[in-house]
């Protein structure tokens, strides 16, 4: 009774508590990506900043006008024109694409394998799983270098048991991101997988079992279509992240083809271009929307389902 | 309805020779003994329950039925064989899990149907039993819904459909009705009893209730700490409990401590008490009467018939349940003794009052001596 009375007239604290997250977004989302996507249509320059036409809000509504007047599409016309970019573009989902599927194939028993074990032991091995982000991020992907090497690690072992007689060159290629991207995002993986299968009656596999399944059938019949959420999950958080990354591929891969986030480095850094780095960031973006909006669909309706 | 107790007997006059048997089972976990050296026959076709507090190693008992869990000794027969080696996908028995346990991305129709999948029955086989399955449960019309969208009972009858679709020797029912309220579970009870009437299929229930186990069973085994206590048909259980323990954890009882003296008496602190002489206890030994408190009468004067055994208190305490009321009394000792007597008097009318000075009585073979 008293609670539809409440509901009208919510205090001034509850207000801030729902407002916050949005106010966060505004300032910290909305706001630069209004900044990225005004010098998307921006001309390049030779100024400070390098690029026109440059918004002054002290012009007035006259100002505004001519300012607007000025923007134009040509960075995304670039885009669409030199096929650069879109072999970037296509270079990065196909990283992203494999990396996500590694990632899959060798997160899931992880995952499983936790969720199995005896409850004490579950929180020391998620911490292990965590352990290293202790580590900057930049050292690990060195010292993958160092591993990676003619004479490294990985080279020394191989040719000490005799599996190769001469030194691979793994750094500077396609294995080596991929080798970077599956050790890197492998909690990103882990962790989504566990948080689904750890919750998982284990009541059903009994059902499972009484009702004629073997424990391989069970599985497949039972504990993976009941995990299909947290492999959503774990693959747009891997996916997402991987299609935009910058370190692993510029310190690991070659050079013969660069990923989207190594373009629209060189745009920003090398060549100067500041709206082409935009326009490839807004239309990244976009690309991204689209996975992001299917998982989001597919939550409401999990959702839905549990109520 | 009305006709419960007659299937009962009726039921138990078909029940054919001995389909399980547990042979001295044990089941220890680390060091606490769940089921100790336990042995029991169960018939062909019998509602047989497995009654007790818990923790007192019931559900344990189904589940090593199961194969959920491994023997720690002993062996298990079913139709004469030795099942303990065998996985429990293999086990020609299935369990009604007291969560349901139904897969919740499957409808109830793919939930009924799973056994049969696994056996590689054909699909219109597994089609019409589906049909048959959700016409014996009665949600014909449901098979597409989704589990989550159903409500308890329905959940209930999908996990009853979904065991009996593979037409179990042994139908397991592990609290098959804890999660119903009083009066669904009243009705379940009777359609259950109807069910097993109806396929013959033994079933096996595990209760906790007692009023429950009395209304379906055919025979009841009360357990304690891993043990039976007794194995024995409601009625029996009820009329004849075998020990003071039994006697105080089924229904309602009072127990007088004392010592069987000569002649039908025992000798107690409330005086010579008249039982009728049975259950070899000789002159000497040191015995229970247990008395329940529906077959005490209570009066303002003393009953006249001598054979009687009549004893003074007074009133201490009176908890009206609307049909009935219970009366402490309290005795010469001190003691309290339990009564129900009916309410079939007027609308506020009691005929005991508090502090009221009552007599109790009964005759010589409503008590039951106890000597364990």
């Amino acid at each position: 009774m008293s609670a539809g009375s409440k509901t009208g007239r919510r205090s001034w604290g509850a207000r801030a508590v729902v407002l916050t997250p949005y106010l966060w977004l505004a300032i910290f989302f909305l706001a630069p990506f209004a900044i990225v996507l005004k010098i998307s249509l921006s001309q390049t320059a030779i100024a400070q900043p390098p690029y026109v036409p440059v918004l002054d809000l002290a012009g007035g509504l006259a100002g505004l006008k001519d300012f607007a007047a000025h923007l134009s599409p040509d960075a995304y016309a670039l885009l669409a024109y030199d096929s650069l970019y879109l072999f970037s573009y296509f270079k990065s989902l196909e990283v992203a694409a494999i990396s996500t599927a590694i990632l899959l194939a060798v997160g899931y028993p992880i995952a499983y394998g936790i969720s199995r074990c005896p409850r004490r032991l579950q929180p020391v091995l998620v911490m292990l799983v965590i352990l290293p982000f202790w580590t900057s991020f930049l050292i690990r992907i060195y010292a993958w270098i160092n591993i990676l090497q003619r004479d490294g690690l990985l080279n020394d072992v191989l040719l000490m048991l005799r599996i190769v007689d001469q030194p691979v060159a793994w750094l500077s290629s396609d294995t080596a991101i991929y080798i970077g991207m599956v050790y890197s995002y492998l909690p990103f993986m882990v962790l989504p997988l566990y948080a689904t299968l750890e919750k998982m009656d284990e009541t059903l596999l009994e059902a499972a079992a009484d009702l004629g399944c073997t424990r391989r059938k069970a599985f497949w019949l039972v504990t993976l279509p009941l995990s299909l959420p947290g492999v959503a999950a774990g693959t747009l958080l891997c996916f997402i992240p991987i299609v935009g990354e910058f370190v692993i591929p510029d310190l690991l891969g070659g050079s013969d083809s660069s990923m989207i986030g190594q373009t629209l480095w060189t745009e920003f850094f090398s060549n100067r271009d500041w709206p082409a780095a935009s326009a490839i960031a807004v239309a990244l973006l976009g690309l991204l929307l689209v996975p992001i909006m299917l998982y989001e669909r597919m939550q409401k309706r999990q959702l839905e389902g549990t109520r | 309805m009305a006709d419960g107790g007659e299937a009962t007997q009726e039921r138990t006059a078909e029940a054919g020779p001995t389909l399980l048997r547990f042979e001295a089972v044990g089941k220890r976990f680390g060091a606490v003994t769940a089921v100790d050296a336990l042995t029991l026959d169960i018939s062909d076709g019998e509602f047989f329950a497995l009654l007790g507090p818990s923790g007192c190693g019931k559900t344990t008992l189904l589940r090593l039925l199961a194969g959920f869990e491994d023997l720690s000794d002993g062996r298990i027969l079913l139709d004469g064989e030795d099942i303990v080696a065998v996985p429990p996908h293999r086990r020609p028995v299935n369990m009604m899990f007291q969560s349901y346990a139904l897969f919740p991305h499957l409808n109830v129709e793919q939930n009924i149907a799973f056994g049969l999948r696994q056996e590689k029955v054909s699909h219109a086989e597994t089609a019409d039993r589906v049909a048959e399955m959700l016409a014996l449960v009665r949600l014909q019309g449901y098979g597409g819904r989704r589990v989550d969208r159903l409500s308890g009972g329905q959940r209930q009858r999908v996990a009853l459909a979904r065991a009996l679709i593979k037409r179990p020797r042994v139908l397991l029912l592990d609290e098959p009705m804890a999660a119903l309220d009083k009066k669904l579970r009243a009705e379940t009870q009777l359609e259950l009893m109807e069910l097993q009437r109806k396929l013959g299929t033994t079933f096996v229930i595990v209760t906790h209730d007692q009023e429950e186990a009395m209304i379906v069973a055919d025979r009841i085994a009360v357990m304690n700490q891993g043990r039976l206590m007794q194995v024995a048909r409601p009625a029996e259980i009820y009329e004849r409990p075998n020990s003071r323990w039994i006697a105080d954890f089924i229904g309602e009882v009072t127990l007088v401590e004392g010592r069987i003296g000569e002649g039908g008496i025992i000798e107690s602190a409330l005086g010579r008490l008249r039982v009728t002489a049975d259950s070899g206890s000789k002159p000497g030994d040191s015995v229970a009467l247990a008395l329940r408190p529906e077959k005490l009468r209570m009066s303002k004067e003393r009953p006249a018939a001598v054979e009687l055994n009549a004893l003074p208190g007074t009133v201490f305490e009176i908890r009206y349940r609307g049909d009935m009321s219970i009366y402490k009394v309290r005795l010469a000792d001190r003691s309290l003794m339990k009564v129900t007597l009916a309410n079939t008097g007027a609308r506020d009318k009691a005929a005991f009052g508090v502090d009221d000075l009552v007599w109790l009585s009964w005759p010589p073979e409503a008590g039951v001596v106890l000597t364990q």
